[in-house]
């Protein structure tokens, strides 16, 4: 069982190897492996992650709370902690490039440079006792090599951009004295300071109210479409993820179960948890439901490495096989993926 | 201050001191309390109290004045003490110098030892480096300044002679080997009292980095691509510092009430040792003199670090 699962591990493997080669990917991601060294034991957060961003695309990752979304983003360009985390495995090929390879100083110049990444809470993300400005200019002057002048200009420009009103007076204000909203926007200009490649959104609207989510969802469409680049968007907002995602990355347990085009996804979602996590949804037309629905049960625990389904303890479906071997994205149809064991027959009986 | 003073004074009073208890057996009672007559000590204790206060306020500023500008005000009678006969105000101006320059220069050396240690502990926590500098840091936290003092006098002035057991506070600074003496002799006193100072500071400052450090904001920080280097040491350690510049201000006064002991241990005749002295001698003028300094010290430094809270830190900042 087990040595079957890993042949089907690695032709899934190369055919994603196959898909890369022919794209233009500004970023793509093999095998991701990361892991938490705690006293307890190891926590596997991350569990092979693959996927891939062309330009000026927008992948949408979505999940519960601890299915490892962040974690994932940061383990990129190696924001997290280590130790204790360990990123033990994969690749990360920006440009064809390794990440995961390269120096502290060659991430350094990537970070804030070509690749930006947005925070999810706005309100402790920002350094308190340095001007907005200050922090605005910062990568400005790192990586552009302006002078104060020059970063004061372009910190200006990027504040409008983002819909900050009167933006050369606010440059000299602290964080305290702006809202959630528009510290979410400040973030997302010194994101976009150095116009990245890759803009890595870590649940940007999480900690803002419905409105202001709407416009800042508006802003980075708006921004897409100017700026041309790819995007990462992690939420766990399905709705969200509907209205501006190309692709969609649905993490369970620290890993991939379904990656899919979006429209795919929302007409035919292939893996329970998906199917679970859309009827979460409450509906917005017809009858209001009586009470929200939720998934019973919890997120996986981490400890130890996955050698089960980890959705199978909470999935309606799941069987025998489920509990003895964790399935890989089995690929359902073009543009959708599935982890899941009820798609093993078809591709099975493919093969 | 006022309030301050008035217990003091009061507390000076109650307690049973006599001026002339010092003095030779031999002079007969009625001669003692002569002595004590004109020295004011039977006078009510509000008359007393006015009188120290009025000399304080309005008799000493007025001869400081004409001291340094030249003009010429009318003196009265200024505060004398009981037991040297000298103006308390002299005494006090003789013996700040010294104070200053062991209590100064040792808090300087504590300051420029807790907080790159503090940093560098936070920064590599639990690392050989950190083990060692919290353990240093409890013993020089736990272990009091006379301890301290008396093994580095064994230790340094009788087994290897490097350094004078006593600070002699004659000597004058004329050349470079006059110098390089004074350096000696301080040296003792003031690494005695910068440990101490260094153990505390360097607490507050590894707890305050360790608690900036874990912040978002210093990811937003590494995000953006800022070097390691300037992420710890200007945006962590900016906001560090808010915590430890207060503990800093709010301290120094004590540290010169932990000057007393040193200026003790090693003979340095400094404010510690006038007011130990004057304790012994019951000389009240010059105690309550003393102590009343060292509260408007200790509110002048509070006010200090106010001001510095303010300008450290942007949310608490008065438009």
């Amino acid at each position: 069982m087990v040595s079957s699962t890993l042949r089907q591990l690695s032709e899934d493997e190369k055919s994603q190897a196959g898909q890369a080669h022919g794209a233009d990917n500004v970023l793509e991601v093999r095998d991701l492996q990361t892991v938490f060294e705690t006293q307890d034991g190891t926590v596997h957060a991350v569990n092979n992650v693959s996927f891939a961003l062309k330009p000026g695309e927008l992948l949408g990752v979505v999940g519960e709370s601890g299915s490892g979304k962040s974690v994932s983003m940061m383990s990129l360009l190696k924001l997290l902690p280590m130790p204790p985390a360990k990123i033990l495995n994969g690749e990360v090929l920006f440009d064809g490039r390794d990440l995961l390879q390269a120096s502290e100083d060659e991430l350094r110049s990537l970070r804030g440079g070509d690749i930006g990444f947005i925070f999810q809470d706005p309100m402790t993300s920002l350094n308190p006792v340095f001007t907005v400005g200050f922090q605005l200019m910062e990568p400005l002057r790192i990586h552009m090599g302006m002078n104060k002048k020059q970063a004061r200009a372009r910190a200006v420009e990027l504040l409008e951009l983002v819909g900050i009103p009167s933006a050369s007076d606010r440059l000299k204000d602290f964080p305290h004295q702006f809202s959630g909203g528009m510290r979410q926007r400040v973030m997302i200009a010194i994101a976009l300071a150095c116009d990245p490649k890759v803009l890595i959104a870590d649940e940007p609207t999480t900690a803002l109210d419905v409105t202001v989510q709407a416009q800042i969802i508006e802003l980075v469409k708006d921004l897409r479409e100017k700026l041309g680049m790819a995007i990462v968007w992690i939420t766990h907002d399905l709705g969200v993820v509907a209205g501006i995602a190309d692709r969609v990355a649905v993490m369970y347990g620290g890993q991939i179960v379904e990656y899919a085009d979006v429209d795919k996804l929302y007409d035919d979602p292939r893996h329970p948890y998906t199917r679970a996590l859309l009827k979460t949804l409450p509906a917005d037309e017809g009858l209001r439901m009586e009470r929200l629905v939720s998934i019973p049960g919890q997120a996986p625990n981490l400890k130890g490495p996955l050698v089960a389904c980890p959705f199978a303890p909470r999935c309606e479906e799941a069987h025998e096989r489920c509990w003895s071997a964790n399935p890989p994205l089995f690929e359902v149809q073009a543009g959708q993926k599935s982890a899941c064991w009820l798609e093993s027959e078809d591709t099975a009986g493919a093969a | 201050m006022l309030f301050i003073s008035l217990v003091i004074f009061l507390v000076i009073k109650l307690s049973p001191s006599d001026p002339t208890a010092g003095l030779p057996l031999t002079i007969p009672p009625d001669v003692r309390e002569k002595i004590r007559e004109s020295l004011g000590f039977n006078d009510p204790f509000h008359i007393q109290f006015l009188l120290w206060l009025k000399q304080l306020v309005y008799t000493e500023p007025k001869f400081w004045m004409n001291k340094l500008w030249g003009t010429d005000f009318e003196v009265g009678q200024r505060m004398i003490s009981y037991a040297t006969r000298s103006p308390v105000m002299d005494l006090v101006v003789q013996r700040i110098p010294q104070t200053l320059w062991v209590v100064g220069i040792s808090y300087i050396v504590g300051i420029l030892i807790a907080v790159p240690l503090g940093i560098i502990s936070a920064y590599k926590q639990y690392s050989i480096f950190d083990q060692i500098g919290t353990f240093i840091s409890m013993i020089g936290f736990s272990v009091p300044t006379f301890f301290t003092g008396v093994l580095m006098i064994l230790l340094f002035s009788v087994t290897l002679g490097w350094f004078p057991s006593i600070y002699d506070t004659t000597h004058e600074i004329t050349d470079w080997n006059s110098f390089l003496f004074q350096v000696k002799q301080s040296i003792m006193p003031i690494m005695v009292l910068g440990l101490f100072n260094a153990a505390q500071i360097s607490r507050y400052m590894r707890a305050s980095m360790l608690e900036n450090l874990t912040q978002d904001y210093v990811r937003t920080a590494r995000a953006k691509g800022v070097k390691e280097r300037s992420v710890v040491l200007v945006h962590v350690l900016r906001n560090s510092m808010i915590p430890v510049v207060t503990v800093i201000a709010l301290n120094l006064p004590s540290v010169f009430g932990g000057a007393l002991i040193t200026e003790q241990v090693f003979q340095v005749n400094g404010l510690g040792q006038l007011l130990i002295l004057a304790i012994q001698g019951g000389d009240v003028p010059v105690v309550q003199t003393v102590t009343v300094i060292f509260a408007v010290l200790i509110v002048l430094f509070s006010l200090i670090a106010d001001v510095l809270y303010g300008m450290l830190d942007p949310r608490i900042r008065y438009d």
